[in-house]
């Protein structure tokens, strides 16, 4: 997140609306279709905004520069590193919106595998295709100014971050844990009242704390908080419990350098 | 001398996932017709691997954000299964509403904002909204409904976190219940007034009759219940997929498609739900089918826009009804313990039948799955009806043929990040 300090949002002056583009890599499209889900907002935001390649969404797609790229999913082919630094060089401001774009999502299990062994089991001629060994984020490539957690990104994230690049500040997404959102929304704690493993005192807010809401512990979709010391989370539960937070801080953020850690604290 | 004439659309927009389409006419004669799939392959039958069996549902999940809760359903349906666990009564019924918000949500969303703009001449529905307001914000009014009613049950839009083995994590409470009848009781005249709109459309005329298989329940229109049937005879327990069906690899391509074994194409979606099933749907969305001139066993694919109203409809009279007649269960959910052996799940996402099949052992973890999404089974059907279109317009300039070509592929709602088995898919031959 350090791009901020030396990125000041590049957009259209007040001759014309600023450009948004919207690129997809491997992913789920669930990042994109975010943005269609904001009802509400979709036509104000589109209002203030010049949406110019949005595939997803429309059949217009003009040629960049843009002021404003949003990469959804992560790069796991030859061709998608060469799309990617294309488009770097065609947007003014690259945000990456979702898991995928930000750590290379739950595709990033491959990571630790013979992908080769992982596409034979899949497909009936691996030799065919040409992907990566890995499945890396958009920052392990190129410079990113600003970063949506979320698996998926929520509309509060992207309305937050499309207003504060088109009135020239800082977004202002949390990086504090889950637990805080908790307790904003006065959820019972689902650690201490329940014994369930939860992966909310490691894991990001911007979700609203939905899980434990549901009578369910976090499962890390958002990625690692500011602070993560899942040694002292985990050493409340026993074995099985601890597999389960493992499971979450091997699932969609597997590759966020600060889950890769903590697993082996647990 | 001969004239070639190429056809391409690089990027297929308004659709899920990357695709391209490429077609060549020779002498005025139908050449090459390829449909390129492009995007990544992420790898998630292997992925699943040693994965506990209760991490299914969201992991599969992930394969696609616009259908997460087929996907939950058909693994959760899968596991319980191979586990020996019947979730019914009123754990069924939710899991039947939340389905009823996803077919709300994912059809209004492909209607209003990815297929009428086709019917209509604009890039896109927001260009729409520009010269037809009222439509549009009708539209997502309905979108909206449908996402609030798998917020509710779910937690969140997209990838919802409450559905798991045995059940959801937790049940839905009265007012909550409540609050969604009021707004469905409003979307059922949006969705009523959907019927009417669409099929009022230009719908352009080809006829290409194809074998329509789907999940049907002698007691209601189907979401995940019942035997695989078809209009030509087929009638098999789920777990009989990989019996019937084959996904095949062509030469010369490294696309796997799926046909059934002794005859080929077929083709899942609200068409072939509609032709096996228009028995069983509600009442009310029959009679705006009657009154839309919709008769079931459709054989212009174009019409699809229409069968989707009428299922959106449907599933606004459905989830009413459920809501209606819920009585809260003693739990959220059964037990599940594991045990060994080979589970089969189908449910009916918005876009067609979705298949999983996983082999587990005594600890619950996953050795095996397979992972049959509806696009997969369209890809020959689509190939089909591409090369229709192709020979009865060949007439037109190339970018009114570009225009009816990229429609009649949106026909199917297509679901490309589900389908990524299917790169590089060529056709050589008409």
């Amino acid at each position: 997140m350090s791009a901020y300090a030396d990125s000041r949002p590049r957009v259209a002056g007040p001759a014309r609306l600023p450009t948004l583009a919207v690129f997809k890599f491997a992913s789920c499209d669930g990042c994109q279709l975010s943005i269609l889900d904001v009802e509400d907002q979709l036509m104000a935001v589109a209002g203030a905004v010049d949406i110019v390649n949005f595939p997803e969404a429309s059949s217009r797609v003009l040629p960049g520069p843009y002021d404003v790229g949003l990469v959804e999913g992560s790069v796991t082919t030859p061709h998608d590193l060469e799309r990617l630094l294309e488009i770097r060089q065609q947007c003014g401001l690259l945000v990456t919106i979702g898991a995928c774009a930000m750590s290379g999502g739950i595709q990033a299990l491959r990571n630790s595998l013979d992908v080769d062994e992982l596409a034979a089991m899949v497909y009936a001629h691996p030799e065919y295709l040409d992907v990566h060994a890995e499945s890396t984020p958009a920052s392990a490539h190129v410079t990113v100014d600003l970063e949506i957690p979320g698996c998926p990104v929520n509309g509060r994230g992207l309305v937050e971050v499309l207003v504060a690049v088109l009135s020239g500040r800082r977004p202002d997404l949390p990086t504090f844990s889950v637990c805080v959102e908790c307790k904003l929304r006065g959820t019972t704690c689902v650690v201490v009242a329940k014994g369930q493993p939860c992966l909310g005192p490691v894991t990001r807010a911007g979700c609203g704390a939905i899980c434990p809401s549901y009578d369910r512990g976090c499962y890390g979709c958002f990625g690692p908080s500011d602070v993560v010391n899942a040694g002292s989370l985990a050493a409340r539960f026993d074995d099985d419990d601890k597999a389960t937070l493992r499971e979450g801080l091997r699932g969609f953020n597997v590759a966020a350098p600060a889950f890769e850690e903590a697993v082996s604290d647990v | 001398m001969s004239e070639t004439r190429t056809i391409e659309v690089g990027y297929l927009a308004r659709v899920e996932g990357e695709g391209s389409l490429r077609a060549e006419v020779i002498d005025g004669q139908l050449g090459d017709v390829e449909f390129n799939i492009f995007e990544p392959p992420r790898f998630f039958e292997g992925l699943l691997r040693d994965r506990r069996f209760t991490e299914a549902p969201d992991i599969t999940a992930r394969i696609c954000g616009i259908c997460p809760i087929a996907y939950q359903i058909s693994a959760v349906t899968a596991m319980e299964n191979v586990c020996g666990v019947a979730v019914d009564g009123a754990l069924h019924e939710l899991r039947r509403l939340i389905y009823c918000g996803e077919y709300i949500e994912s059809h209004a969303l492909h209607i209003y904002l990815l297929h009428a703009p086709d019917f209509l001449g604009y890039d896109s529905g927001i260009a729409m909204a520009a010269d037809h307001r009222a439509i549009v914000e009708r539209g997502l009014r309905l979108k909206q409904t449908g996402n609030e009613i798998v917020r509710v049950l779910g937690g969140r839009e997209i990838h919802p976190v409450n559905v798991r083995v045995g059940g959801f994590w937790r049940l839905p409470t009265r007012a909550e219940l409540q609050g969604l009848a009021t707004e469905l009781d409003r979307a059922r005249d949006e969705a009523l007034e959907t019927v009417k709109w669409v099929s009022r459309l230009n719908i352009p005329q080809i006829t290409r009759p194809v074998e329509f298989v789907a999940l049907s329940d002698p007691d209601r229109y189907s979401f995940f219940e019942g035997r695989i049937r078809s209009t030509e005879g087929i009638d098999i327990d789920v777990s009989e997929w990989n019996d019937v069906f084959v996904e095949e690899h062509v030469q010369r391509s490294n696309a796997l498609h799926a046909r059934v074994r002794e005859r080929g194409m077929f083709a899942v979606g609200p068409t072939a739900r509609f032709a096996l099933n228009h028995e069983k749907i509600q009442p009310v969305a029959a009679k705006a089918a009657a009154e839309a001139g919709l008769k079931p066993g459709v054989a212009n694919p174009f019409e699809s826009i229409v069968v989707r109203a009428v299922e959106t409809l449907h599933a606004v009279e459905e989830a009413l009804a459920i809501i209606d007649a819920y009585e809260a269960p003693q739990t959220a959910n059964l037990a599940v313990e594991p045990v060994a052996g080979v589970g089969h799940g189908a449910s009916e996402a918005p876009r067609g039948l979705l298949y999983h099949r996983y082999e587990i052992d005594d600890t619950g973890t996953i050795m095996e799955a397979q992972l049959v999404p509806p696009t997969s089974q369209n890809q020959l059907s689509i190939e089909a009806d591409v090369r229709e279109v192709l020979r009865a317009n060949l007439d037109k300039p190339d970018d009114e043929l570009q225009w009816i070509l990229e429609q009649s592929i949106r026909n199917y709602d297509p679901c490309i990040s589900c389908a990524t088995h299917f790169l590089r898919l060529e056709v050589n031959r008409v």
